[in-house]
């Protein structure tokens, strides 16, 4: 019998709790992808052409010009994101770490069973959050060193970026792998997207299947992957830009 | 039907447990879950076994003290609770694997039985309101809008078996947490505590070792009174709206 009826054990304060570090984790996640909406926006404009997509990459860098310096924009976004991104992976180590822990393990396993592994209902897009995750992490890291100024090209460098995207996407393993890594934004978006907002909420509804919030992930997770993937498809399948 | 079951067993908190298989004979599929393992136990007490030790009470599903997880499920195939599982839901020769709850806030004291004290911490961290003494008040002076009160009762339905926490991939309590903010938070009666509740609540959680939630919904799937997952997002919201006010 439980007789104890004061706190004898200071307990940690609720801002450090795993519901505030979700809270950190889905605004953090948020911020991510209402950038991914932007950044695959400016990518289709690939099909409107080698000087309009120049034009248009060009134009970034005075994003705001005068009002802000050259480049002033793109900084203020890559600080952003960046901090951004720290939150989210450090939210997401904690809380993995945390979680392992309290789900009981004996040994290796948790319940011995070999049937019903996957669950009753959860979707097969929950499963890959943190190993998709790491997928992810790698290939943002390996995406940025692209950017660098025609540091890690492959196909073949230029001072036209149009003519680098074309370059690098006629090649199959570039395409093998950017589709891994957007098909993994994809699934990642799929639950996260609702993940978050119910993290901050907004879900009113007695399931997760039958919440709007599902409804509009999946949308959003197709749309995200899909619009990315047009220009290596068009690229590598269909000869665009060549 | 005659089934096989293979169980988990532990002499203590100490002990390292494994599972043990056992044959179970001329079971009626009219039987409770509880009741074949009550068939089980007089055999093992027969052949001068140690029974199956597992928790039990009113066996009408209303209690919350039985509960186990079976074929990887808690409470097994059906949505409700072991009691009130029938073993017509299972297939005669079938194979059953049955294993206590597992969370790290819930310590194995021995076979199937775990210690959920930690809910009860939970509660007494603030899974209350003030009720002042003196005469009953006027109970129209305290009007609630029926889909409140719909809402309110439906959470107030817990039980408190644990069946969440041993779905729960993570071994979280939210579901359990969320039923009580959201059971007295609906309720112009849980008003006055609001804030504290929810701090004093998730802190409390955190404390006992439950991990966090992932929003996967395995707890409501599982839950035999059918707590909705709304209620995890109405614990986020009270929790948001309490720090805002730096009440943490």
């Amino acid at each position: 019998m439980i007789v104890a009826t004061t706190q004898t054990v200071k307990r940690p304060s609720a801002k450090r709790s795993t519901v505030a570090l979700k809270y950190s984790m889905a605004v953090s996640g948020l911020i991510m992808l209402g950038y991914l909406l932007v950044h695959m926006y400016g990518n289709l404009k690939f099909f409107q052409g080698r000087d309009k997509f120049d034009h248009y990459l060009e134009g970034l860098d005075d994003i705001l010009y005068p009002y802000l310096p050259h480049e002033g924009a793109l900084w203020i976004i890559r600080v952003v994101l960046t901090a951004a991104l720290v939150v989210h992976v450090y939210a997401a180590v904690t809380l993995w770490r945390r979680n392992k822990a309290a789900a009981g393990f004996v040994g290796n396993t948790r319940y011995h069973t070999k049937q019903n592994k996957t669950g009753v209902q959860r979707s097969y897009a929950s499963f890959t959050m943190r190993w998709g995750g790491i997928i992810l992490l790698l290939f943002i890291i390996g995406h940025v060193a692209q950017m660098l100024p025609n540091w890690l090209s492959p196909g073949g460098a230029s001072d036209s970026k149009y003519d680098r995207v074309v370059n690098g996407f006629e090649i199959w393993w570039v395409v093998l792998l950017y589709t891994i890594g957007l098909v993994a934004v994809g699934f990642h978006l799929a639950h996260g997207f609702w993940s978050a907002l119910t993290t901050l909420g907004q879900n009113h509804s007695s399931t997760r299947k039958s919440s709007r919030i599902t409804a509009v992930s999946i949308g959003l997770a197709v749309i995200i992957a899909g619009g990315f993937l047009t220009v290596p498809f068009a690229i590598f399948f269909f000869g665009a830009g060549s | 039907m005659n089934i096989t079951v293979r169980v988990w067993r532990q002499k203590n908190a100490d002990d390292k447990g494994k599972m043990v298989t056992y044959g179970v004979e001329n079971v009626s599929e009219h039987m409770s879950f509880l009741e074949m393992l009550d068939v089980l136990n007089e055999q093992l007490t027969l052949s001068g076994d140690d029974p199956i030790a597992f928790d039990h009470d009113c066996r009408e599903g209303i209690c919350g003290a039985c509960g186990v997880v079976i074929n990887g499920q808690a409470h097994g195939p059906q949505t409700t609770t072991t009691c009130q599982l029938h073993m017509r839901s299972f297939e005669d020769g079938a194979v059953i694997d049955i294993e206590p709850w597992r969370a790290g806030a819930f310590p194995v004291v021995k076979d199937l039985v775990v210690d959920r004290g930690a809910f009860d911490r939970i509660i007494q961290a603030g899974g209350f309101i003030s009720a002042p003494t003196g005469s009953a008040p006027e109970a129209n002076n305290l009007p609630v809008p029926k889909e409140d009160a719909d809402h309110a009762f439906e959470s107030a339905t817990c039980i408190g078996c644990g069946a969440c926490v041993a779905a729960c991939p993570n071994g979280s309590g939210m579901l359990f947490t969320a039923a009580k903010i959201t059971h007295l938070g609906l309720l112009p009666q849980g008003q006055p505590e609001r804030d504290s509740r929810v701090i004093g609540m998730i802190e409390q959680h955190d404390h006992e070792g439950f991990g966090g939630c992932t929003n996967i919904g395995e707890c409501t799937s599982s839950c035999p009174k059918g707590i909705p997952l709304d209620t995890i997002s109405r614990l986020n919201r009270d929790l948001l709206g309490a720090l805002a006010k730096g009440k943490a």
